[in-house]
């Protein structure tokens, strides 16, 4: 029992677990994930240039307090 | 295994009746905390099982192979399809603030009982129902927001009358939240040189993330509440401290005028300076407390020591006035069913949603999660001895203001306390006095105190975690006040715009400032008069809150009856139309009462006739000290009587409307709704759900 191989599986899970609460956390101050911008981008629209993170940071802030949303509840 | 689950299902829907049992019958002696969170949970749980499942399958068909917003037009920025549970994260972050943690503590003067039942059965049949029900007909309608949603399925007028009502409701929530934070800091100069310092924390971290390592949130939180918690430390020297201690020492009325002053400033610099970082603070700092509040209950399992019922469910409460119907309806609005999260759930939500099939837990699961913390709130607010609590919540005006005669006054009322104990409580959080301070958060905060002290005793951390809860609140406070400044003032640019075009452009100073001053002052004003209120102001302001939230509540539940009309579900309707019905009869009667009621105490009119007529005999009423006072009094009830009315006004209209688009859509035999054309998931994007 103690020798066995941990799975490859276990460190991927611990790894997916992390990754999720960042995007939470991100998503929680109106930032979209940036890597799954960046794939859309070039899947999609591959003629036009992704913003680099820092833009992409700055565009979603000015998005969130811009009016449209920035709503908070009571 | 289909057996089994049912078999597990309901034995919790047993546990769950047998807790709610034990709480309604065990009089007269103290229960523990954990019967009303096992029941509540246990409740959720089934509620959500069946019910929830019952409007996603029956009521409102949700498709899983529909495609929605957030795939259609997925942009990577505002439409993207999200994973459930971090959208679950994203969805409670936005609607949880202060509200849920508020208004339980104040209904806690009729006892825990009412309160809790409201709670559980308000967010079963209304408030998840509510959120759940708009999150699906703003998704399937693009992700628009609700005042759009009224206008496409109900005409014109009543959108642009429910948009008003918003506008309105906005002002209202910002005055009252900045009032529960000028009453937690009057006096208070721990309180409030932490939150004086949340600003150049604040900025630092602005700066940071702008210039020095752009868009890394993560790094400087951590960095910010490590300096947030210093702060804290560093209060506690301030306020000891025989010269800073009093330079940080404010009456109520100049932390109002700094609060205005703060907020006209904080709206119309760039946000990435003070409001983001703040934000980032108050989110996360929100998140974590709640979930510390949740183990702490569960480790401590303190004792109830406030009664299940009070004398005052007649309606004779020092705290607020009214009888129970419908007083307690509108005291308790978050955690039961708030209007404010229609804005959400037509809102961002919506276009982050990667399949219809997590509308059931984001909109309905996400709520009930907000009552849960609503339960939490009353559980701190009925821990605390209940002579502490009514000492810190009834108004100097009834009471007194020394210690020796408040403890004879509330001991009177059977909530036997010593004057010594009121000494000692104040003496234990690190305050001068813990006398009227009314609000709601100094009592949460002396709740959440004991709990975490409990968890991690040590000697003298009493006062370190009765100001750490003090700054979480009137931190996302803070920011709910900066936010919706900002938010405000656009609005009114917009409303303003139709009467002067230039005052739409949004980036030039003028018209900015101008707007950003019209909303300050309309909040401003209400603020003002809450602080300066003689019977404490939360008597006066709470109630127009409450109802101003349910109304929009009805609103939003009024477009989900008519769209479940127009889409020919007409058999299913009463889903919404329970509790569009209540809240109505709730709002509506709250309305009719505050301004009509012959008790100065209750109605708004008799409030300003009393002083009309104190003011023409040449009487003072304390405490007033002069006639310019006592008629400001007499304008501002007359003031919130008109507000009251046009509240009434804006539902009743929608009301009409709503009727009006129900009686078409019966004439019509076939779906008249406008839901957004049926597009397949294709197979890739089906394999792709995140």
């Amino acid at each position: 029992m103690g020798t066995a191989l941990v799975p490859l599986g276990h460190y991927q899970a611990h790894k997916r677990v992390w990754r999720r609460l960042v995007q939470t956390a991100r998503l929680c101050c109106g930032v979209p994930d940036y890597d799954n911008y960046v794939r859309h981008m070039l899947e999609k629209h591959p003629e036009r240039e992704p913003m680099d993170y820092p833009t992409f940071f700055r565009e979603r802030q000015e998005a969130r307090f811009g009016g449209k949303g920035g709503f908070r509840c009571c | 295994m289909k057996g089994f689950s049912k078999i597990a299902w309901a034995a919790l829907a047993l546990l769950g009746a047998l807790c709610l049992g034990t709480i309604a019958l065990r009089r007269g002696e103290s229960i523990n905390a954990l019967w009303i969170v096992a029941a509540a949970v246990s409740i959720y749980l089934v509620a959500y099982r069946f019910y929830g499942k019952f409007i996603a399958d029956r009521v409102m068909g949700l498709d899983p192979t529909r495609a929605t917003p957030a795939v259609l037009r997925n942009d990577g920025l505002d439409f993207v399809p999200t994973n459930r549970h971090v959208l679950f994260g994203h969805h409670f972050a936005a609607i949880a603030g202060a509200g849920p943690l508020v208004g339980p503590v104040l209904a806690a003067q009729m006892g825990y009982l009412p309160g809790t039942l409201w709670l559980i059965a308000g967010v079963v049949l209304a408030g998840a129902v509510q959120d759940f029900m708009v999150l699906v007909v703003s998704s399937r309608r693009d992700g628009r927001s609700l005042g759009d949603l009224v206008r496409e399925e109900m005409g014109n007028t009543p959108g642009t009358i429910a948009l008003f009502g918003a506008f309105l409701i906005m002002i209202i929530i910002l005055a009252v939240l900045a009032m529960i934070v000028v009453k937690a800091l009057q006096g208070s100069p721990w309180g409030m040189f932490t939150v004086i310092a949340t600003v150049p924390i604040a900025i630092f971290m602005g700066i940071y993330m702008r210039f020095i390592r752009p868009g890394r949130i993560g790094e400087i939180s951590v960095v910010g509440v490590v300096l947030l918690l210093a702060a804290i430390w560093f209060g506690g020297q301030v306020a000891a401290s025989p010269t800073w201690g009093p330079a940080f020492t404010f009456t109520g009325t100049q932390i109002t005028w700094m609060l205005i002053g703060y907020g006209f400033i904080a709206a119309v610099l760039p946000v990435w300076l003070l409001l983001a970082p703040r934000d980032y603070l108050s989110t996360f700092l929100k998140i974590g407390t709640i979930v510390a509040l949740a183990i702490g209950i569960v480790i401590v399992m303190p004792q109830l020591r406030m009664p299940a019922l009070t004398q005052f469910t007649d309606g004779t409460g020092p705290v607020w006035k009214g009888d129970m119907f419908p007083f307690l309806f509108i005291t308790i609005a978050c955690g039961a069913v708030s209007g404010f999260h229609a804005l959400i759930a037509s809102g961002t939500t919506p276009k982050l949603l990667a399949n219809e099939r997590d509308a059931r837990y984001i909109g309905y699961g996400g709520m009930l999660m907000e009552s849960f913390v609503a339960i939490m709130a009353m559980v701190a607010a009925s821990i605390i001895d209940p002579g502490v609590y009514f000492a810190m919540n009834s108004p100097a005006a009834i009471i007194g203001t020394d210690a020796a005669s408040v403890a004879q006054v509330v001991s009177g009322w059977g909530f036997v306390v010593s004057p010594d104990v009121l000494t000692a409580t104040a003496k234990e959080i690190g305050e001068s006095s813990i006398l009227s301070r009314a609000g709601g958060a100094p009592t949460l905060a002396v709740g959440i105190a004991q709990i975490l002290h409990s968890v991690l005793p040590s000697a003298n951390m009493m006062a370190f975690w009765y100001h750490f809860a003090i700054l979480f609140e009137a931190l996302f406070i803070l920011t709910a006040v900066d936010a919706g400044t900002r938010a405000g003032r656009f609005m009114l640019q917009d409303l303003l715009g139709n009467f002067v075009p230039v005052m739409r452009r949004t980036e030039s100073w003028g018209p900015n400032l101008i707007a950003t001053a019209g909303c300050v002052a309309l909040w401003g004003y209400f603020l003002y008069q809450g602080v300066t209120d003689p019977l404490g102001g939360i008597n006066m302001l709470w109630p127009l809150f409450g109802i101003a939230n349910q109304m929009l509540a009805g609103i939003a539940l009024m477009l989900c009856t008519v769209v479940l009309f127009k889409m020919k579900k007409e058999r299913y309707a009463w889903v919404s139309i329970v509790p569009t019905a209540w809240l109505l009869v709730c709002t509506v009667s709250a309305g009719w009462i505050k301004i009509f009621d012959a008790d100065p105490g209750v109605g708004f009119l008799a409030q300003a006739n009393k002083y009309r007529a104190a003011i023409s005999a040449g009487e003072l009423i304390a405490p007033s000290k002069d006639i310019g006072a006592m008629q400001q009094v007499m304008i501002n009830n007359y003031v919130n009587a008109g507000l009251t009315a046009l509240f009434l006004f804006v539902v009743l209209a929608v009301l009409v409307y709503s009727i009006r688009a129900i009686v078409r859509a019966r004439a019509s035999t076939a779906r008249t709704d406008r839901e957004a054309p049926y597009v397949a998931l294709t197979p890739e994007q089906q394999a792709a759900q995140p």
